[in-house]
């Protein structure tokens, strides 16, 4: 695995040059090229291996006031439970009386086991500190559903709620370009620029958009929860910022995932 | 929605708060035909046309405009300065392979359309508020929203028009 991420950083440099150098047309097809090479190389292996294993890690590690480890933290298919339990997320959970994606369960078990106050996490940048940290339990945890069904359980009132609000959310127009997710998300075979737009309102879109994230991002090394990936469509789409594990993330979650309902969980992803 | 944004960078929450027409264009289908004529009707007087008569600057200009996608996200550092991420939506030279299908092409613009005042005018209504001709439009109101400038507006309008502009010359 060492290995291949070695070769995968050089050839990431390569891109980064042709950038340069290249005319935007003549790069459009060689950045697409590129891409097409990467993933047959990595077809066996994925960089976000290394942050999973980070993660599986740090699931194990006694933190926070309590000195206390995650292996008790009930991710819906009870406590420790790990296998398949992103891919039927999010969920209504009766003891917090919430909805919630993966994440923000991730929140609960800190809180409650360890003793980590994670409103840190709120002013903490992608990639840094505590968000690292999450970030890595995300790649660990989704990675044990990959080859599993989106199988979220609408049948809850509190779930057909949130769906509703995520609904709204999708073609809520505004800013100051009036843009809505469905200005981008809400037509089939549409693309910006170069890069293909899923329709998410139908299921085969949502299957491959939801199914596909979380994801390692070859343009910029970067591993992306599902909370980051909103959170950078709300950025291009001119909005404020959407607050780390609000329920606006939340419900949109609900509606990409049972939209998606029966597709593949094809995670961690790996994306342009 | 309201408690689940903040204010980031340049991007103020007061503007996840809807205008009258961003509200009613907030649904899957388009609403009523008479309502999207009052969207229209409301949206044309915003229309600003250059006050010397002139709507060409330089199409060379014009292409890095319509090239460029950045602006008024929270990660930039002024409101100014925007591109008009034309291409993101649309085909409009013969060149550019890096184009977007949300919107209609516009290769060829001005030699399938020529430049008769009607269309002169009529194109600068559109790329000044374009929910002035269809009322839930998904293109920006790039004047009366103030994402372009005037000059910026008429750079893009010789890019589409100038028969040496590649939109038009092959
Ligand atoms: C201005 C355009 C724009 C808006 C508005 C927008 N997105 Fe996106 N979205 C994109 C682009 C472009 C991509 C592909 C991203 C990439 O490769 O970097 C994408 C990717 C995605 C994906 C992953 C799809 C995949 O197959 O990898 C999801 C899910 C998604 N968007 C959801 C949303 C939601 C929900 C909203 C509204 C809150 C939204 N988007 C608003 C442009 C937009
Ligand atoms: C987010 C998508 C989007 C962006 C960005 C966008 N447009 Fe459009 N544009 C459209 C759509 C969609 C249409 C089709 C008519 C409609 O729905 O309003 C359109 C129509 C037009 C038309 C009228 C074409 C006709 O046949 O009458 C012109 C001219 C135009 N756009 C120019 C521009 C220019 C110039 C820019 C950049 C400053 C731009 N557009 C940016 C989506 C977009």
């Amino acid at each position: 695995m060492r290995n291949r991420t070695a070769q995968f950083v050089m050839a990431a440099g390569m891109i980064a040059l042709n950038v340069t150098t290249w005319s935007p047309s003549a790069l459009a097809d060689a950045a697409t090229d590129e891409i097409a090479k990467y993933r047959e190389m990595l077809a066996d292996g994925n960089p976000s291996e290394l942050v999973a294993a980070q993660g599986e890690e740090l699931w194990k590690v006694k933190r926070g006031t309590k000195n206390a480890t995650l292996e008790q933290c009930d991710l819906g298919l009870g406590p420790g439970v790990i296998k398949g339990a992103a891919a039927q997320l999010p969920r209504y959970f009766k003891d917090t009386g919430r909805v919630q994606d993966l994440e923000t369960r991730l929140m609960t078990c800190m809180e409650t086991l360890q003793g980590i106050d994670t409103k840190e996490l709120n002013k903490t940048k992608w990639g840094k500190g505590e968000m690292e940290k999450m970030e890595a339990l995300v790649a660990y945890i989704v990675t044990e559903s990959n080859g599993h069904k989106i199988n979220v359980d609408m049948r809850p009132a509190q779930m057909k709620k949130m769906y509703e609000l995520g609904k709204m959310a999708f073609f809520y127009r505004g800013g100051a370009m009036d843009f809505s997710c469905a200005t981008c998300h809400g037509q089939p075979d549409k693309r910006i620029r170069l890069q293909d737009l899923p329709d998410l309102r139908e299921h085969k879109g949502a299957a491959a958009g939801w199914g596909s994230w979380p994801a390692y991002r070859v343009s910029n090394g970067q591993f992306w929860t599902m909370q980051h990936r909103l959170n950078d469509c709300y950025r291009q789409q001119r909005f404020p910022e959407p607050i780390y594990g609000s329920d606006v993330t939340i419900a949109l979650s609900v509606y990409l995932a049972a939209n998606g309902n029966g597709g593949p969980v094809l995670t961690p992803g790996l994306k342009r | 929605m309201d408690a689940s944004f903040r204010t980031k960078g340049i991007v103020d929450k007061y503007r996840m708060y809807q205008l009258d027409f961003q509200k009613t264009c907030s649904q899957d289908k388009d609403p009523s035909a008479k309502v999207m004529q009052a969207i229209e009707a409301e949206q044309l007087k915003t229309v600003r046309y250059p006050a010397d008569g002139k709507y060409f600057g330089d199409w060379k200009q014009g292409e890095k405009i319509a090239t460029s996608g950045k602006g008024l996200t929270w990660t930039d550092k002024t409101p100014h300065n925007n591109g008009g991420g034309c291409y993101n939506c649309h085909q409009m030279s013969h060149h550019e392979i890096a184009y977007g299908t949300i919107g209609t092409s516009l290769l060829e613009y001005g030699k399938l359309r020529g430049n008769s005042e009607e269309v002169v005018k009529y194109t600068w209504g559109k790329i000044y508020n374009a929910k002035a001709f269809n009322a839930c439009s998904r293109m920006p109101r790039n004047g009366d929203a103030e994402i372009l400038t005037e000059q910026q507006m008429k750079h893009l309008m010789a890019y589409l028009f100038d028969p040496n502009s590649p939109v038009n010359k092959k």
